[in-house]
């Protein structure tokens, strides 16, 4: 059971993982991410960590990927790319090295381990699947709490960084893309002058 | 904490395990579909009435019938599939919808006795178990997480269709969605603290033994449920998804035949979900009294029915009454007002809980959590409101600066 469970959660996560290199159209390949998180949430509930396969599917699933594909649409990149040319020059050549030299390390770790091999349980489980939301908190809030107070910095820096990379110095304002899109077709008094409404900032 | 596990999964799976578990998920699916298209009926003659119409009256008594009627048409329109979509996404969007609105039901406890220290166990077949088709640890969290799939099904169906009316309005939705997600959750959250569980089935036995989610989270949380559970919906006064003003059809413009009718479908199981969790969250799920000994088994099952079909009547009621929000309110309603609330009253609960474990006498503290959260709420405000003064000033500068030039770019 346990055997076919995790056959099925691995062929779920490898091809999802081709996918993404394969596919051609960006919307495709994110597509593909998300069966391969599908993928991993379903090895999480193998190994009994039931609350890590919720979250791994409410916040990459739910939310990066989407934020992901929000952008493809928006910007409008959405069509196979012209694969001949190299944005960055020997970027190609690079990338094979590292991949190569990545390959050969995963191949080197994992002959070195199947020699400790012995099909036991590694440590002891932290207790029963319903019971690692609870140790998971008490985890992350006592022994671990300077990292997780660390994070939190760390994103309310991102945050604030996004905010003010977005905001708006003095100057005429600059139509958002999707407005552009909109605007070539749209009727013009479409167009709301009142500022007090334009805060759709998000849009 | 005592585990809930379904008892009928305790001493092992066999045979008759594994047909009763099939059983469960089939009449659940089938009464769900069933009540897809009795919902379907019961909003289309409710808003008639409210508007002083008649409504579906010919097919079946008192057009009951009505929405089985339209399915067949549906079913033999034809389907098409415009030149410019992505063929696979499209085909497949429908279903991304369909699915999650299906599977979370799995986890609504409909019925069992939770009254006098009951655990809500019910005997089929002489097994004993639960009366909900799934009962996992992670519990609600499985809903948030199918409830953020869902959002795929709207947002690639949109985009698949290759017209930019459903672009649009898939790309309104999935804003929206993310948007009203976090409210969702921080109401739900509050919840968790009260119960001290995520499992649906403890979740309502907590409440049997206390009292409602409703009071013992001080009515608040609830309400961000409902406005967040709302917007999640897509329903009006949220249903800029489909504004037909501005959008055609939003993003199902270019759907027809079946794949429409799935896309109807999942938006009204939706509708059912949605009130199923909120009456397992804070009205106590199916507890309620057991009038008569005879037929026991159906009380449950009657109160959860009737608390389910209030949220249903109420979410009728909403668009019989309510204008559709426009897009800047509703963005500034999700993060600016209840976003702030939702997190707000969760601390204020969590000080509670804490206050009540070290002893501490509760008025005061009660006092100055409501004294510290007005602050925030100020603080929060002038923020507002110096952003809009500001965004006012600014687009005076601009528009002076164009001054003769017709009205320029809103950003609206």
């Amino acid at each position: 059971m346990e055997v076919a469970v995790f056959t099925l959660g691995a062929v779920i996560v490898l091809s999802g993982g081709l996918g993404v290199l394969l596919a051609r159209n960006p919307v495709h390949a994110a597509l593909f991410l998300v069966q391969t998180l599908f993928g991993v949430a379903v090895l999480f509930v193998l190994l009994e960590a039931t609350f890590l396969a919720a979250v791994q599917v409410m916040v990459y699933a739910g939310a990066i990927v989407i934020l992901f594909l929000f952008v493809i649409m928006l910007l409008g990149v959405d069509r196979a790319e012209d694969l001949g040319i190299e944005p960055i020059v020997g970027q190609r050549p690079m990338a094979a090295v590292v991949g190569v030299s990545l390959a050969g390390l995963l191949a080197t770790v994992l002959l070195v381990a199947v020699d400790g091999l012995t099909g036991a349980r590694g440590g002891t489980p932290l207790g029963d699947a319903g019971d690692n939301t609870r140790r998971l908190g008490e985890a992350l809030f006592t022994d671990m709490v300077f990292a997780v107070e660390l994070t939190a910095i760390l994103l309310t820096v991102a945050v604030v960084g996004a905010v003010a990379l977005a905001r708006r110095l003095n100057g005429p304002m600059q139509p958002l893309p999707v407005v552009a899109i909109a605007e070539a077709d749209d009727q013009p008094e479409d167009v709301d002058d009142d500022p007090a409404e334009a805060t759709g900032d998000g849009s | 904490m005592i585990l809930a596990v379904d008892p009928l999964l305790v001493d092992g799976i066999d045979l008759a395990v594994v047909l009763i578990v099939l059983l469960k998920a089939g009449v659940a699916f089938a009464m769900l579909l069933v009540s897809a298209m009795l919902v379907i009926w019961f909003e289309r003659k409710l808003i008639s009435d409210m508007q002083n119409r008649i409504g579906p009256a010919m097919a079946g008594p008192w057009g009951i019938l009505q929405t089985l009627a339209d399915g067949i048409k549906l079913f033999f329109k034809e389907d098409l599939l415009p030149a410019r979509a992505d063929r696979v996404v499209f085909r497949l969007a429908p279903y991304l919808s369909l699915v999650p609105a299906f599977v979370a039901f799995a986890i609504v406890p409909v019925g069992g006795d939770f009254t006098g220290g009951g655990d809500g166990t019910v005997s089929m077949f002489g097994r004993s178990t639960f009366l909900q088709v799934a009962d996992p640890p992670v519990g609600v969290l499985f809903f948030l997480a199918l409830s953020s799939i869902a959002v795929y099904g709207v947002m690639l169906a949109g985009w698949s269709s290759g017209s930019k009316y459903p672009l649009l309005g898939s790309v309104r939705a999935s804003a929206q969605m993310i948007s009203y997600e976090a409210a969702l959750g921080l109401a739900i959250a509050t919840v968790f603290l009260t119960s001290g569980s995520l499992s649906t089935h403890e979740i309502v036995v907590g409440q049997s033994a206390t009292t409602w989610n409703v009071l013992a989270t001080g009515i608040v949380p609830f309400w961000i449920f409902l406005i967040a559970g709302t917007a999640e919906l897509n329903r009006p006064p949220f249903d800029l998804v489909e504004a037909e003003q501005e959008l055609v059809g939003g993003f199902h413009t270019e759907y027809s035949s079946m794949r429409f009718a799935l896309f109807f479908l999942s938006e009204f199981m939706n509708m059912i979900t949605m009130s199923a969790i909120a009456v397992t969250l804070f009205l106590g799920g199916p507890a309620g009294p057991i009038v008569t000994q005879r037929l026991a088994w159906v009380w449950p099952l009657f109160w959860f029915f009737l608390k389910v079909m209030a949220f249903l009547f109420t979410f009728v009621w909403l668009r019989a009454t309510l204008p559709r929000l426009r897009y800047d309110q509703l963005m500034d309603l999700g993060w600016k007002v209840l976003i702030p609330t939702a997190l707000g009253w969760f601390l204020l609960i969590a000080t509670l809980d804490i206050a009540r474990d070290l002893g501490w006498p509760t008025v005061p503290v009660v006092v100055i959590g409501v004294l510290v959260l007005w602050g925030g709420a100020a603080l929060l405000s002038s923020a507002v409101r110096k952003a809009r003064a500001e965004r006012l000033e600014d687009a005076e500068a601009d528009r002076d600066e164009r001054a003769g030039t017709p009205a320029g770019h809103g950003e609206a």
